[in-house]
């Protein structure tokens, strides 16, 4: 007998138990007690069976499953992946002025975290200096305020970037971020080659989800293609984009729609980029993405199995990618900031917990994990601690991080890896067909997506079907947090335009002037690179504000026809 | 339940500075909306002036006010200040977001008639929504 046939003779008999043990223990079983539910689904919807056994993952060739660092990495980007160092635990901060968040940097690395993530307050993230009017009363309050060179150089001062990498989360004004970056590291006598981290610079979602946004879509597009292949050229080790699906997850949708939407942007970029004649594997390895971590737990973990085959698929066949370096999806995770709950809320603990046990046996090259405070405001120090503690505990006591996705070979994980894929790569047709990204961004195709979702989910979650513990179930209702939160500086406004007219006053105005001509000149060509020039500008003073500006008298700005 | 002979109440949902977060804003149209209202919502980043103008001109009984920056107890004083010029005493003024408990006392005091916060589900907003027209009475 064949070894072929011998297999699928242990199926056929799987296949007939299977039958009859829902015909006799199973309906035995619920005549006496029902299941909770008729119908198992998961958070975003697939529908879910009693078990998985092998015949569910008969027609999946093991090859799709693979090893870890090789293709399709399904099982990971690295051979060795935590057994060789663990994940990047890489908390989020930023508050006040540069000196503010430094010292938060300084006391969590103190603390054993192993990478920096800045926040940006909402004027840097959209490209407002401190004193303009939209500023007012969030100068320096959900993020740190970086106007100018002067900024930049105190918010990384005494820290060795050339050990440890940096994440600066900030898209349409990221450009100027990264410029700042590059002229404060020369300053400093830093190799750019040396330096590691991510700025993110993903304009494509802040349409569809996040809703940061300066100038319309295509010359914001062409700034990102500019940070790709500036990056490409002069800084080794950087990545000059982080792809990110997880603001689409937190403005509402389903986890599915969350990677999906990414590799819809993914495919724009790689467009754009190899238009230029860039070889695509002479940047695609650079690339770096960014997922939630959310409530169900094996979802999650299909998740990031599935994106990381669907993207070695799209680079491989779709782009031609020869180097498998080019393939493989590394990705920063953070827990869903949207199922903290602010009733019971030292209990937001556990649920960060169990996310990010997910986006470890998902296999996470980064982490951040949220403080249990953030339904009442940014996250204290303390809060801080206990979220680094807790990735702190999965790496070193749980021993989860000892084999290489555990989960593999798990017949209901492969096989919801299995439908994700299928279902992503339906989206990617269904973009492909109505005409690409850009233009359904236009019709608010991915927003109305997205804007579905949130709603079903808050119908969900009123109806008691989605449970939210200490919200809709098992509410406490002697519940009075006793909480103390961040606080917020009141004279922050004031120490941050003393800076700002500082270099105002110190900077040669003839000199930045002529350069901001040159940059009108530039932006106005599209084949040229847009960061050459920005670094001298803001080497020569000028403020975030200075260059948007510039940049908006060229291209205009973006406009929104808001669907809900 | 609203009569369907009645006027449906009329709802402005707004997002005023910088704060991009509409997930929660465009929940609550919707939800108002499904419940018979009229609803306009303004986009993102407005002006605090803008908005309040808009409400006046729109002449709603009711503006809601997104904000999940930390920047409301910046916005609402100037929303506030432009309705009392205006004379707009009938318009019901709400906020909704992530606000510190302490800030939600101070802005009840200021003249927010309520303020909704995250995890409140739609069929509480439209009541509340409900009850304050009522209670205000027809103009």
């Amino acid at each position: 007998m064949s070894e072929r046939t011998r297999r699928n003779g242990e199926l056929e008999s799987l296949e007939k138990d299977l039958r009859e043990w829902e015909g006799a223990e199973v309906a035995a079983f619920v005549q006496r007690q029902p299941e909770r539910k008729d119908d198992f689904t998961t958070i975003g919807g697939f529908p879910l069976k009693r078990v998985y056994t092998a015949l569910d993952v008969a027609d999946t060739p093991l090859e799709e499953v693979g090893l870890p660092g090789r293709y399709p990495f399904t099982r990971g980007p690295y051979p060795t992946m935590y057994r060789g160092r663990h994940w990047t635990m890489r908390q989020i901060a930023g508050f006040g002025i540069a000196e503010d968040t430094n010292q938060r940097f300084r006391y969590l690395i103190e603390q054993g975290q192993t990478g920096i993530s800045t926040d940006f307050d909402m004027p840097t993230l959209m490209g407002y200096d401190s004193d303009h009017p939209m500023s007012e009363g969030e100068v320096g309050r959900e993020g740190v305020a970086v106007d100018t060179l002067a900024d930049m150089e105190a918010l990384y001062d005494g820290i060795d970037l050339e050990k440890i990498s940096v994440s600066m989360t900030i898209n349409p004004s990221a450009w100027i971020m990264l410029a700042m970056y590059i002229a404060m590291a020369k300053k400093r006598g830093f190799d750019l080659n040396k330096l590691s981290g991510t700025i993110q610079a993903d304009i494509l979602k802040e349409y569809m989800a996040q809703k940061e946004w300066i100038y319309p879509i295509e010359p914001s597009v062409r700034i990102c293609r500019d940070c790709i292949t500036y990056c490409a050229e002069n800084m080794k080790r950087y990545n000059p984009i982080n792809i990110s699906g997880y603001h689409i997850n937190e403005a509402g949708s389903s986890s599915l729609q969350e990677v999906a939407f990414t590799m819809a942007s993914t495919i724009t970029y790689l467009d754009e980029v190899t238009k230029t004649g860039l070889d695509i594997d002479a940047f695609a390895p650079r690339l770096s993405f960014f997922f939630v971590c959310g409530s169900d737990f094996f979802e999650e973990i299909a998740k990031f199995r599935a994106v990381r085959r669907v993207y070695a698929k799209i680079i491989k066949e779709r782009y031609g990618a020869k180097d498998p370096a080019s393939m493989r999806l590394r990705f920063h995770c953070q827990t869903a900031a949207a199922t903290l709950t602010k009733p019971q809320y030292k209990i937001n603990i556990v649920r960060t917990g169990l996310q990010a046990l997910s986006a470890v046996l998902g296999g996470a090259q980064s982490l951040h994990t949220n403080g249990m405070d953030e339904a009442f405001a940014i996250p204290t120090e303390e809060a801080m601690q206990i979220a680094l503690r807790t990735q702190q505990i999965i790496a070193e006591e749980t021993r989860v991080a000892d084999v290489i996705d555990p989960l593999g070979g798990s017949y209901y994980v492969e096989s919801l890896t299995n439908e994700y894929e299928k279902k992503i790569f339906e989206i990617l047709d269904e973009v492909d067909e109505k005409g690409g990204t850009i233009k359904l961004i236009n019709e608010g195709w991915f927003q109305r997506h997205i804007s579905d979702f949130a709603y079903e989910t808050a119908l969900r979650k009123q109806s008691g079907e989605d449970p939210v513990i200490g919200v809709n179930m098992y509410v406490d209702p002697d519940d009075d947090p006793d909480i103390e939160i961040h606080p917020y500086d009141p004279e922050t406004a004031t120490k941050q335009l003393a800076r700002l007219n500082r270099v105002r006053a110190e900077r040669d105005d003839a000199k930045l002037q002529s350069l901001i001509e040159r940059f009108k000149a530039e932006a106005k060509d599209d084949s040229v690179n847009l960061i050459p020039v920005t670094i001298e500008m803001v080497e020569a003073g000028a403020s975030m504000g200075d260059i948007v500006e510039a940049g908006r008298e060229v291209w205009g700005t973006y406009q929104e026809s808001p669907v809900f | 339940m609203a009569d369907s002979k009645k006027t449906p109440i009329r709802v402005m949902m707004a997002k005023i500075g910088l704060d991009g977060h509409d997930r929660g804003v465009k929940v609550v149209a919707r939800a108002l909306r499904d419940a018979g209202m009229d609803v306009i919502y303004t986009g993102l980043h407005r002006t605090p002036e803008e908005v309040a103008l808009a409400a006046v001109q729109e002449d709603v009984d009711v503006l809601g006010i997104s904000l999940l920056s930390g920047a409301h107890m910046t916005i609402f004083p100037k929303v506030l200040r432009v309705l009392k010029e205006q004379d707009a005493k009938g318009i019901i003024l709400l906020g909704g977001g992530v606000m510190p408990d302490e800030d939600v006392t101070e802005l009840k005091a200021m003249g927010v008639q309520g303020v909704l916060l995250q995890d409140t589900p739609p069929n509480a907003i439209i009541e509340t929504i409900e009850t304050l027209v009522a209670e205000r009475g027809a103009r």
